[in-house]
Formats: C-alpha cells, sequence, structure tokens
C-alpha cells in the first residue's frame, strides 16, 4: 500500500521556459521515461515527491495495524506469511523513499514530514485490526484497492517510480490473494468463522473505498497530473473497476456488502453503489479517525527510542572510515 | 528411543518457534526500516525451522498432532525451550545480544548435526546451517557497531550482555535424554562446541570493546520445562487464538 489521491493543491509553476516545458510534454506524450536528471517543470517534481513520499508512508504505517496480529496469528503458516508480507510492505516503503531520493528530497527529511503530522498517509490505515478476519479483510480490500490505484503507476512518466511500482505491484497481487484465501478459509470452516468475516467486511468496506480519494466532481486538480501522466485513470473511474472486481468476489464467499443501494446495472454491466460519507473521509485525514493518535505515537516512539542505534551506527562508520584512513596514510 | 528423539526434536523447534515470535514482536517498531525488513527475515526463518521441527516431532510421536497443534495446544510446562530464547526483546541491545549468544551456538551446532544419523534432522540441519551463519553475522556485527559506537550504545551493549550471560550456560547443557541420542549418533554434543563458542565470543566482545563476564552461575530449567515469569505471557499471547476457538481451520 497505497496511494490515495488526497488532492492537495498544487503551488503554482514559477515561470519556467515554455520551449523547454513543450519539450518536456513533448517526451511525456510521446511515452518517454523521465528520468531524474532530466530537466522538469518544477512543479511536476514537486507533485511526485509529495505523491511517492505519502504513498512511501503509507507504506510504513500499515505495517501497524497488520504488525498487530503477527504475534497472535492461529497458526505457524499464517504467521510466517502474515510476518513476510508486512515485512514486503517495508520493502515497499524502502524503494518508494528511494525513489522520492532520487527526486533531490532526503529520507530523514520526509521520516520528519510524517512524524510531524505535516505529510500525508492513506486514511485506511487509521481503522483498527479487531479480529483474525481483519488480516484477511485488509489483504483482499486494502491490497486489492491499492493494486487498482498502482497498476496504472507502473506505466506513469516518472521512471524510477514505474520501475518501483511494477516490482510492488506483483506483491501487492500476491498479498491479495493471500487475503482472499485466508477469508475463504474461514468461510468455509464454520458459521462462527464465516461471522467473523462478514464482520470485518462491514468495517473495511467504506474505508476501502474511500482509498481512491474525492469524487471527481470534487477533484481539485486531477487534469495536470493526467496531462503529465503520473495519474492515467480519474478517482471514480479507479473505484467503480475495484467495486466490479470486488462485488463478485464477495458473494463467491458467501458475504453481503454493506450497501443497501448496491445493484448491479444491467445495461453498463457496473455495479452502482451508494453515497460514500465523505465527512468520514475528511474527518479520518484530519486527525480523528479511530487509530490516527495510535500510528502517530508509535511511529514516533519505534524513532525515539531507535535514536541511539542510528546514532551508534554512524559513530561507528566515522571511527571505522577513519581508522582505514589513518592505516593507508601509514603503510 | 523414540521418547527422547521425540523430546530432542521437541526442544529444537520449541527454541526456533520461541525466539521466532519474539522477533515477531518488532515488526514495525525497529530502529530503521532496514532493521525491521532485517529482524523479521530472521524471525521468519526461525518460524520455517520451527514448522519442519514441530511436523518431524508430530510424526516421531505418532499420535497424528500436527505442527500447530504442537506449538500453540502444550502448556507451560511441556514447553522445553531454552531460556536465552523466551528473555524479552527489551531494548535493540538486548535483542541482538539474545540473538548473538544464540547464533554463535546454534551455527556449530547445525554444521555438526548435518552428521546425524537420522537422515530428517540432517536435512533440516543442511538449511539451518546457512540461516545461522546469517543470524550471526547480522548480530556480530551489530555487537561490533554498537559496543564501539557511542558511550551510550556501549553501556546498554554491555549491559544487555551480562544481563543474558546467565542464560548461556543451559545451551551446553546435557542431561540423560541427550546423552542416549549422543552416543546413538543422533544428537550434538553440545561440550566440544563450547570453546568453539567461547571463541567467537570473545573475538566479536573484544571488537566491541566490550568486557566479557566473568564465569558464573548458569540458570537452566527450559528443558525440563521450568521457565522464567516472561513465558506464560508469551505463550497466553501466541496461543490465544487456538485456545479461543479450538479446533478450527484457519
Ligand atoms: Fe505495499
Ligand atoms: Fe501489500
Amino acid at each position: 500500500m497505497y496511494t490515495q489521491a488526497l488532492n492537495t493543491v498544487d503551488t503554482a509553476s514559477t515561470v519556467e521556459d515554455a520551449e523547454r516545458e513543450a519539450a518536456f510534454q513533448g517526451r511525456i506524450d510521446a511515452e518517454e521515461k523521465i528520468e531524474p536528471n532530466d530537466w522538469m517543470p518544477e512543479a511536476y517534481r514537486k507533485t511526485l515527491v509529495r505523491q511517492i513520499s505519502q504513498h512511501a508512508h503509507s507504506e510504513i504505517v500499515g505495517m501497524l495495524p497488520e504488525g498487530n496480529w503477527i504475534t497472535r496469528a492461529p497458526t505457524l503458516k499464517r504467521k510466517a506469511a502474515l510476518l513476510a508480507k508486512v515485512q514486503d510492505e517495508g520493502g515497499h516503503g524502502l524503494y518508494l523513499y528511494s525513489a522520492a531520493e532520487t527526486l533531490g528530497v532526503s529520507r530523514e527529511e520526509l521520516t520528519e514530514q510524517l512524524l510531524s503530522g505535516k505529510a500525508k498517509y492513506s486514511s485506511i490505515f487509521n481503522y483498527p485490526t479487531l479480529t483474525w478476519a481483519d488480516i484477511g479483510a485488509i489483504g483482499w480490500l486494502v491490497d486489492g484497492a491499492a493494486i487498482m490505484n498502482q497498476i496504472p503507476l507502473c506505466r506513469c512518466s516518472f521512471g524510477p517510480y514505474s520501475r518501483a511500482m511494477i516490482r510492488i505491484c506483483k506483491e501487492e497481487s500476491f498479498h491479495q490473494r493471500q487475503g482472499y484465501e485466508l477469508l475463504l478459509t474461514m468461510c468455509r470452516s464454520s458459521e462462527e468463522q464465516k461471522a467473523m468475516v462478514q464482520d470485518a467486511l462491514n468495517r473495511w468496506w467504506w474505508p476501502s473505498l474511500m482509498m481512491f480519494g474525492p469524487s471527481d466532481k470534487d477533484s481539485l486538480h486531477s487534469a495536470q497530473s493526467m496531462a503529465w501522466k503520473i495519474k492515467r485513470f480519474t478517482n471514480d473511474e479507479l473505484r467503480q473497476k475495484f467495486v466490479d472486481a470486488t462485488v463478485p468476489q464477495a458473494h463467491f464467499l458467501g458475504l453481503t456488502i454493506p450497501d443497501e443501494d448496491l445493484k448491479l446495472n444491467e445495461e453498463t454491466g457496473h455495479w452502482e453503489y451508494g453515497e460514500i460519507d465523505w465527512s468520514e473521509f475528511a474527518r479520518v485525514l484530519k486527525g480523528d479517525g479511530p487509530c490516527n493518535r495510535q500510528r502517530m505515537k508509535a511511529r514516533r516512539k519505534a524513532h525515539a527510542e531507535g535514536g541511539w542505534v542510528r546514532e551508534a551506527a554512524l559513530a561507528y562508520a566515522e571511527k571505522r572510515a577513519a581508522r582505514r584512513a589513518a592505516k593507508s596514510a601509514a603503510a | 528411543m523414540k521418547d527422547q528423539l521425540f523430546a530432542y526434536v521437541l526442544r529444537l523447534a520449541d527454541d526456533a518457534a520461541i525466539l521466532g515470535q519474539r522477533l515477531g514482536e518488532w515488526c514495525g517498531h525497529a530502529p530503521t526500516l532496514e532493521e525491521d525488513i532485517g529482524l523479521a527475515n530472521i524471525g521468519l526463518d526461525y518460524i520455517g525451522q520451527a514448522r519442519a521441527l514441530y511436523t518431524y516431532a508430530g510424526e516421531i510421536e505418532g499420535k497424528g498432532r500436527d505442527e500447530d497443534q504442537l506449538c500453540f495446544l502444550r502448556h507451560e510446562r511441556e514447553f522445553s525451550n531454552c531460556l536465552l530464547v523466551e528473555q524479552p526483546n527489551g531494548d535493540f541491545a538486548e535483542t541482538i545480544a539474545r540473538e548473538f549468544f544464540f547464533a554463535a551456538f546454534m551455527l556449530p551446532f547445525w554444521t555438526r548435526l548435518k552428521a546425524s544419523r537420522d537422515e530428517t534432522l540432517a536435512a533440516i540441519a543442511a538449511k539451518a546451517e546457512k540461516e545461522a551463519a546469517y543470524h550471526l553475522r547480522h548480530s556480530a556485527e551489530w555487537v561490533i557497531r554498537l559496543g564501539d559506537g557511542t558511550g551510550e550504545s556501549h553501556e546498554r551493549m554491555q549491559d544487555a550482555v551480562e544481563a543474558l550471560w546467565i542464560y548461556t550456560g543451559e545451551l551446553f547443557e546435557v542431561d540423560d535424554t541427550l546423552a542416549t541420542l549422543i552416543a546413538d549418533g543422533i544428537a550434538v554434543d553440545p561440550e566440544p562446541i563450547r570453546t568453539e563458542w567461547r571463541e567467537t565470543v570473545a573475538r566479536v566482545l573484544s571488537e566491541a570493546t566490550l568486557a566479557i563476564p566473568e564465569e558464573g552461575y548458569a540458570q537452566t530449567g527450559g528443558r525440563s520445562g521450568i521457565h522464567t515469569e516472561h513465558f506464560g505471557h508469551l505463550l497466553s499471547e501466541m496461543q490465544y487464538m487456538q485456545r479461543a476457538y479450538p479446533g478450527l481451520k484457519w
């Protein structure tokens, strides 16, 4: 996980050389990849840094709700799968911070922005994992929504981001299948477990739909991102794809989607869904979700408690370099 | 003979499962992102070892118990892991010291177990040996970095070494079960490993500018199910699902 279209307003681009901008747009239109050392408009760089770092932060914060169940996984096989999954998410964070660093911003700066609350991360991780079924629901729905968002990003115009996405998407789709299989096993095992899965779906369905960001009619600036090929589909298009793919999967499990207005439009072939509670979305993004405070507290605590370790590693590396220099000077 | 082999394989399985459980607690809370990934990696190795060993133990026992029944449905007094692996994570230095002391034993242990007359154990050992080599390298590098890092890290690393030292003697303990299997060419005699272990520890601690603790009293008991007070809490968390929802498939 996980990008989320958060639609912060871009700063107006400064006066750039019109010719260079036209040439840049020409390369994008020709589906050429932009690489870190290529010239790019300042607003393009800023948009990418914001999006990639939000995505990286989401991977890192996203380790917490699932990490909550590693020590309580019901079987050794599930424990290993969950630990490996959360580890993958950490790896995604790492590739993404590296991709952001190619744009001239350091991981320390980005971490600082997360810990100070200045940077955003996906709203979905501010919901709690209450039962084991939530682990399956996250894989199925949250990784599933992430894939919908991220598959188009494999063709993003910025080379390092698109390459990171190709690698990440492969793992996310594995996570999604694994989550679904977990739920299938529970649904087939007993009524009690199936009820646990239904409860998880009830709690995760709407927050998953919110992962695609505000509705197109309220979207501030998709047009520029579309032209730059940082975005290829609108929020509502991606959300619809997700609903269309997921509803039959829920039915296969014998579950009910918690939406009374959900119905199949026979003509379009799309599942039409009810109104999303955008006030909840806004509230969670602003910081008043069920777990925003705990998530930030956990990240700050890990960072603060790890401070002496990072300092020691740095001090040791410096000492060692100095010793080597002294040795080669003496030789 | 069958009973002794079952007990022996369970000890190895319990060591791996409990240390894997402890390492899983770190996930998402480590000092750096790289260590979050690194500790998870090591934890995964241990869980993998535990699965293979529990499965084999279940076969030896022949009562139809699988890896999960052995891991999640035995009581505290039935667990026979050594006391070292159940010790709480503490700060990062304690986690590293625990890993280092254990891996410095397990690497030569697995190397020798590859020659066991028991083919299943020999095969498990061949895979585990490579993993233990990485665990030892990872932890030894951190012992050196922390010992020779800053004043604070030196002090924390020294404290961690002192705190866990009392549990290292148990690694070399030989009881009747073990003696029988050693005589039979199945189990590894830990006594000859002692010298190698001491050398590894001395080399790494001295490079880390840390003091090597004096030989002292060795707390034992884990192999006969007498654990430290931390252990019951670890089990109540680890076994929660299987206890709360018995007999279901997950
Ligand atoms: Fe991810
Ligand atoms: Fe994922």
